[in-house]
């Protein structure tokens, strides 16, 4: 095979990998509800797992002093203050995995201060991965080839 | 592809041969460090709001390994400001031509210390300390007053720049990344260096000084040890002294022969594999160890970022080079495809940093306002609320550049490669770091 058709079959194999749609299983969207337990430099639980259209409601409690969590993605918000609690509520409507962080200067480590929403499947992560490996087959291929 | 030689630009020549656009530069750099510095010692303790921590581990290092490193190479050192004065003093001028006579001691720094060792020590030491270190202005104030002298010292006992050589924690992998940047300082002809006599690039003449970078040009075949001064420039009396474009990672066709700085490959490539899991992670007691300084956590967390780095990466590499066999020893093996790691390295800097640095960058305009955070509003923007910057195509930015840096690498593994032995192991290396980088990172 010449090394013009190997190449374009790659891209084209790397472009179904990045952009094709995936079949979506039907699941009947629920309410969650999590609480979350805010202090310096963490949260806990720090990994949250939904399915897409699930209506999620976070209650964050600050144990030390005012956090923040920001969901990255979402663009949504909420602050509790020192011993109080404080309840966000939106739809996961976007399917991905999102860092939330605290969004209110709370100590030294404050930017780095965060946690992971996984809505669905982490399909991006797959695909990426798929694109790495085609990388592989195809640099393994043109190794072979020269041999 | 072909060289481009800027440097047949007139304007160009005439700005890099003249010190005075640099000395301009150098003056603003000066003046923007020695305030980073008050600004971490006197300034707010609190990171997010101190000029320090702002300017220097979000703007600058956003600067530096987004643009400066990948396009142009030692470009940052061409304009670092932490070793002016002590190269002031060194030479006693600032600007007047060369004198000769030494003003200090002048030593040449010892043989054994003249790799790259120290500066991976140094790099190491930073990397240990960097939670505390990118969090507290205080701490960063005392670390950039601490270069500072430390290039002040070296200046007075050694000659030439040997601080930017052998100690910079930042010059040791802006040196490394440099072979990957499509710029070049080279000889245009090398038999009119043979014949030049006294060698006034290297042994500097009345027009200008020696290499600080105790580089001579007409032997220069990579950029790793190149500072871009231009003062070889200067002093050329054959006008025999170009800057280039070229493709990039034109260097890593000629692949690495040293330990030292086989070992850097492989220090950076792990340390860009452990920050997005310690810094961008969801795990609270892995920062925790990071951040607490001297406590029992902090020493496991040490040995294990030690061991990663010396032991485990090196190890599972050598294990797939020992699958394949070739004339070369195993030494030489090791240290000839560690380049491959260069690209991927390089790659996994960026996609980590525009992590870090698109969550943050929206601080810049209210330190720009409140540098010492003391209620001023010079520009009007000191209360700019904290938002992060172009999320949406952060992932896909991100597994663009990883992907990209395995192409990269594993390219670069096929042109170092001993004919007739296979690259198949250090590809599949590089794969398995780049899926950890996607799963630690997306």
């Amino acid at each position: 095979m010449s090394y013009r058709l190997s190449l374009l079959l790659l891209v084209m194999a790397g472009l179904v990998v990045a952009f094709a749609p995936l079949p979506v299983q039907p699941i009947t969207p629920q309410e969650r509800t999590f609480e979350i337990d805010a202090h310096q430099f963490a949260y806990s639980p720090s990994e949250l797992h939904v399915n897409p259209g699930d209506t999620v409601t976070i209650q964050l409690v600050s144990t030390d002093v005012v956090h923040g969590l920001y969901v990255d993605g979402y663009d949504i918000s909420v602050e509790a203050d020192p011993g109080q609690s404080a309840t966000l509520t939106f739809v996961a409507d976007k399917p991905g995995s999102f860092r939330f962080r605290c969004n209110v200067t709370c100590g030294a480590m404050h930017p780095f201060m965060i946690g992971k929403l996984t809505v669905g499947n982490n399909s991006w992560l797959y695909r990426s991965i798929g694109l790495a490996l085609l990388v592989v087959i195809g640099m393994t291929l043109s190794v072979k080839q020269k041999a | 592809m072909n060289r481009i030689e800027l440097t047949r630009n007139s304007f160009i020549k005439n700005a890099l041969k003249s010190r005075y656009p640099q000395l301009a530069v150098f003056i603003v750099m000066l003046v923007g460090y020695i305030f980073a510095i008050l600004a971490g010692l006197i300034g707010t303790p609190v990171g997010s709001q101190n000029f320090s921590i702002v300017f220097v581990w979000i703007a600058w290092w956003a600067i530096l390994i987004l643009i400066a490193v990948p396009f142009f190479g030692r470009g940052w050192c061409a304009v670092c400001p932490i070793p002016l004065p002590g190269e002031w003093l060194q030479r006693g001028a600032v600007l007047s031509p060369p004198d000769k006579r030494p003003k200090w001691l002048n030593l040449r720094v010892p043989k054994m210390f003249r790799n790259i060792w120290l500066q991976n020590i140094s790099f190491l030491l930073l990397a240990l300390f960097s939670s505390v270190l990118l969090t507290t202005p205080n701490i960063t104030g005392i670390v950039l007053v601490a270069m500072l002298f430390a290039a002040i010292g070296l200046s007075i006992v050694f000659e030439r720049r040997a601080f930017c050589r052998y100690l910079c924690p930042v010059g040791g992998f802006i040196g490394l990344y440099s072979q990957t940047a499509p710029i070049e300082l080279r000889i245009k002809d090398k038999q009119v260096c043979v014949t030049c006599e006294g060698k006034p690039c290297y042994n500097g003449s009345q027009v200008g000084y020696g290499c600080p970078w105790d580089v001579f040009p007409g032997g220069m075949t990579k950029n790793t040890f190149c500072g871009l001064c231009m003062e070889c420039i200067r002093t050329c009396p054959h006008d025999n002294i170009a800057i280039n474009l070229r493709p990039f990672s034109a260097d890593l066709a000629k692949p690495t022969a040293r330990l030292d700085e086989a070992f850097k490959a492989f220090i950076m490539f792990g340390a860009a594999m452990i920050y997005p899991g310690v810094l961008l992670g969801p795990w609270g007691t892995l920062k925790d160890a990071a951040y607490n300084v001297g406590t029992g956590t902090w020493f496991i967390y040490a040995a294990v970022f030690l061991a990663i780095i010396f032991i485990v990466l090196p190890g599972i590499f050598t294990l797939g080079i020992m699958t394949t066999k070739g004339r070369q020893s195993l030494k030489q093996r090791f240290m000839s495809l560690s380049t491959a790691l260069i690209p991927l390295g390089l790659m996994f800097w960026v996609a980590f940093s525009l992590s870090f640095v698109l969550t943050n960058a929206s601080y810049i305009l209210a330190a720009l306002s409140d540098p010492l955070g003391l209620g001023w509003n010079l520009f009007g923007t000191a209360n700019a609320a904290w938002q992060p910057m172009l999320t949406t195509i952060l992932a896909p930015a991100q597994t663009l550049a990883l992907v990209v840096g395995l192409v990269w690498s594993a390219r670069t593994a096929q042109k170092v490669n001993e004919a007739g032995t296979s690259t198949i192991p250090v590809i599949i290396y590089c794969f398995v770091a780049t899926s950890i980088m996607l799963w630690l990172l997306l």
